[in-house]
C-alpha cells in the first residue's frame, strides 16, 4: 500500500515516519509512537477516546487522516507528564476529585480540559459543559469530571 | 485503518479539479467528519479520495470591496463562530455551527461540506437558505456562480457537475444588512445529536421598529432538503410587531413545509416544532432587530 513520509512534532519533538495512506492519525499515534493514550472508541468521532490537540485544537484523531498531520504540532496525554513522571495538575485533579474509574475515557476527557485551561478564561459550569460534551463517559456520571476541570480551572486563574 | 484504494492530495484547487477529471470515481474529502464515518461503515469500500483538506486558501472569511461577505469553504464551524466579520454581520451562522455535534467536530467540520453533502439536517443549510447564499463553484469549465435555493436537488443530491467543487459561499450585503437572526435547533440531546428540525429566522424591522419589513424562514428536517416558508414570510411582510404576529408565522408555515414521519419524531411532532420554532426564532429576531413586544 502506497506509504508517505509525514514530518510533525508530537509531544514538542520534531519526528518523522513513513506511514500508510489509509491510517487514521490515531493509527500513527499507536502504532508508530506508541502513544496508547490515545484510545480506540468508536472510530466515528462520538466518544472523544481518541482526542488530541492539533495546533492547539480539540481534534478525535480517529477521524483525522495521518497524512493531515504533516507540519502539525500533535500533543498526546504523554506530554503532560513531569520528567519524573509527576503528574500535572489536570491529571491530579482527576485523581482527587475521584473522575476516574475504568479510565478509558480519562486521556481525551484530560485532552479538551487542556485546550479548556490553556484558554486561560474563566467558564460557567454550564458552558464547561458544553466544552467537553464531545466525550463520553459510562462509569462517573461525569459530575466528577467536571468539578476536577472546573476546580483546576479556578486554581489557575488564581480564584481559589 | 481506513478502507480505501488510493488518496490523492490536491495541491491547489485548479489540481483538485484536475484530480477529480482524472480520476472521476474518487470521492472528495474536506474535514472527513462524513466521508470517513462512511468508510467506517463500510458504505465506500476501497474507495479512492481525493483529499482538499490541506488547501489553506479554501480557508477564512472576508468581505469584498461591495460588502459581500465571502466564506470560504474549508473553514471549520469553530472558526466561523469565532471570526469576527460573522460576529459582526451574520452571527446567526455562528450560532447555528455552534451546535454541530460536539468540540472536536466543530474543529474539523467544515461549512463547505455542511452544504455540498446535500442533507436536509445539515445545521447550516436552513440559515444559508434564509440568507440566500450564493455559492461559487469552480470546474473544469471555469469559474460560476449558483443560488443556493438552486444547488439542493434531492436527499444527498447537490447541483455540482463531475469534477466540479464548491470554492466560496457568498452572502450579499441586502441579505444581512440591518437583518437579525435566531436559529433553534430541536433534538434529543443537546450535544452529538442530528436535528429534529432545524429553523433559521431573520427579520428586518422599518426605522420605527413597529413593522416587519422582511421575514425570511429556513428549515431543516421540514423536507427532502433545506427549505424556505414563502407563504409564511410573503403573509408576515408588512406586519406589525405583535404577539398576534407571533401567531400568524406559526400558523402559516404549515402550508409551505413537507415534514415526514421517521423514527426520530412523528410528523405530528415536526408540525408541532415546526409552528413553535417559527414563533419563537421570529421573536427572537425581532427583539434582536431592537423591537418590542
Amino acid at each position: 500500500m502506497q506509504k508517505q513520509l509525514i514530518r510533525c512534532n508530537i509531544n514538542g519533538k520534531d519526528v518523522e515516519a513513513y506511514v500508510d495512506v489509509r491510517a487514521s492519525l490515531t493509527d500513527m499515534l499507536r502504532n508508530d509512537y506508541r502513544l496508547t493514550s490515545v484510545k480506540k472508541g468508536c472510530e466515528v468521532g462520538e466518544c472523544g477516546a481518541c482526542t488530541v490537540l492539533i495546533d492547539g485544537e480539540a481534534f478525535n484523531s480517529c477521524i483525522y487522516m495521518a497524512v493531515w498531520a504533516e507540519g502539525k504540532h500533535i500533543r498526546t496525554l504523554e506530554s503532560l507528564i513531569g520528567p519524573n513522571g509527576e503528574l500535572s495538575d489536570i491529571q491530579q485533579a482527576f485523581v482527587d476529585e475521584a473522575a476516574v474509574q475504568c479510565g478509558f475515557c480519562t486521556p481525551g476527557f484530560i485532552m479538551s480540559a487542556v485546550e479548556i485551561l490553556e484558554s486561560g478564561k474563566e467558564y460557567t459550569r454550564d458552558e464547561l459543559k458544553k466544552l467537553l460534551s464531545g466525550h463520553l463517559c459510562r462509569c462517573t456520571g461525569y459530575e466528577n469530571i467536571l468539578n476536577a476541570v472546573e476546580k483546576t480551572m479556578k486554581k489557575r486563574l488564581g480564584k481559589e | 485503518m481506513f478502507d480505501i484504494s488510493a488518496l490523492y492530495e490536491a495541491t491547489s484547487v485548479q489540481n483538485a479539479v484536475e484530480l477529480m477529471q482524472a480520476h472521476p470515481e474518487a470521492a472528495l474529502i474536506a474535514g472527513g467528519s462524513d466521508v470517513l464515518i462512511k468508510i467506517r461503515e463500510g458504505k465506500l469500500a476501497g474507495v479512492e479520495l481525493i483529499s482538499i483538506f490541506k488547501l489553506d486558501e479554501l480557508r477564512g472569511v472576508s468581505m469584498d470591496d461591495d460588502g459581500t461577505l465571502r466564506i470560504l469553504p474549508l473553514t471549520s464551524f469553530s472558526h466561523i463562530t469565532q471570526h469576527p466579520l460573522i460576529q459582526k454581520y451574520y452571527r446567526v451562522l455562528g450560532e447555528a455551527v455552534d451546535q454541530v455535534g460536539g468540540p472536536q467536530l466543530r474543529n474539523i467540520g467544515t461549512i463547505g461540506g455542511n452544504i455540498c453533502n446535500g442533507v436536509t439536517s445539515a445545521d447550516s443549510g436552513s440559515t444559508q437558505v434564509a440568507y440566500d447564499a450564493m455559492l461559487e463553484i469552480l470546474g473544469p469549465n471555469g469559474k460560476r456562480t449558483l443560488s443556493i435555493h438552486d444547488f439542493y436537488k434531492g436527499p444527498g443530491r447537490v447541483a455540482l457537475e463531475p469534477a466540479e467543487l464548491l470554492t466560496a459561499i457568498l452572502i450579499p450585503k441586502e441579505s444581512y444588512e440591518n437583518c437579525y437572526g435566531y436559529y433553534t435547533k430541536y433534538a434529543m440531546r443537546n450535544a452529538l445529536d442530528i436535528a429534529t428540525i432545524g429553523c433559521s429566522v431573520n427579520a428586518v424591522l422599518s426605522p420605527d421598529k413597529k413593522t416587519l419589513e422582511r421575514v425570511r424562514i429556513g428549515y431543516g428536517v421540514a423536507g427532502p432538503v433545506p427549505l424556505r416558508a414563502r407563504g409564511a414570510e410573503a403573509a408576515l411582510k408588512g406586519k406589525p410587531v405583535s404577539e398576534e404576529t407571533l401567531d400568524i408565522a406559526a400558523k402559516a408555515v404549515q402550508d409551505d413545509v413537507h415534514p415526514r414521519t421517521s423514527w426520530r419524531a412523528s410528523e405530528g411532532f415536526r408540525r408541532q416544532i415546526i409552528g413553535e420554532t417559527a414563533k419563537r426564532g421570529l421573536r427572537a429576531s425581532i427583539e434582536r432587530a431592537g423591537g418590542a413586544f
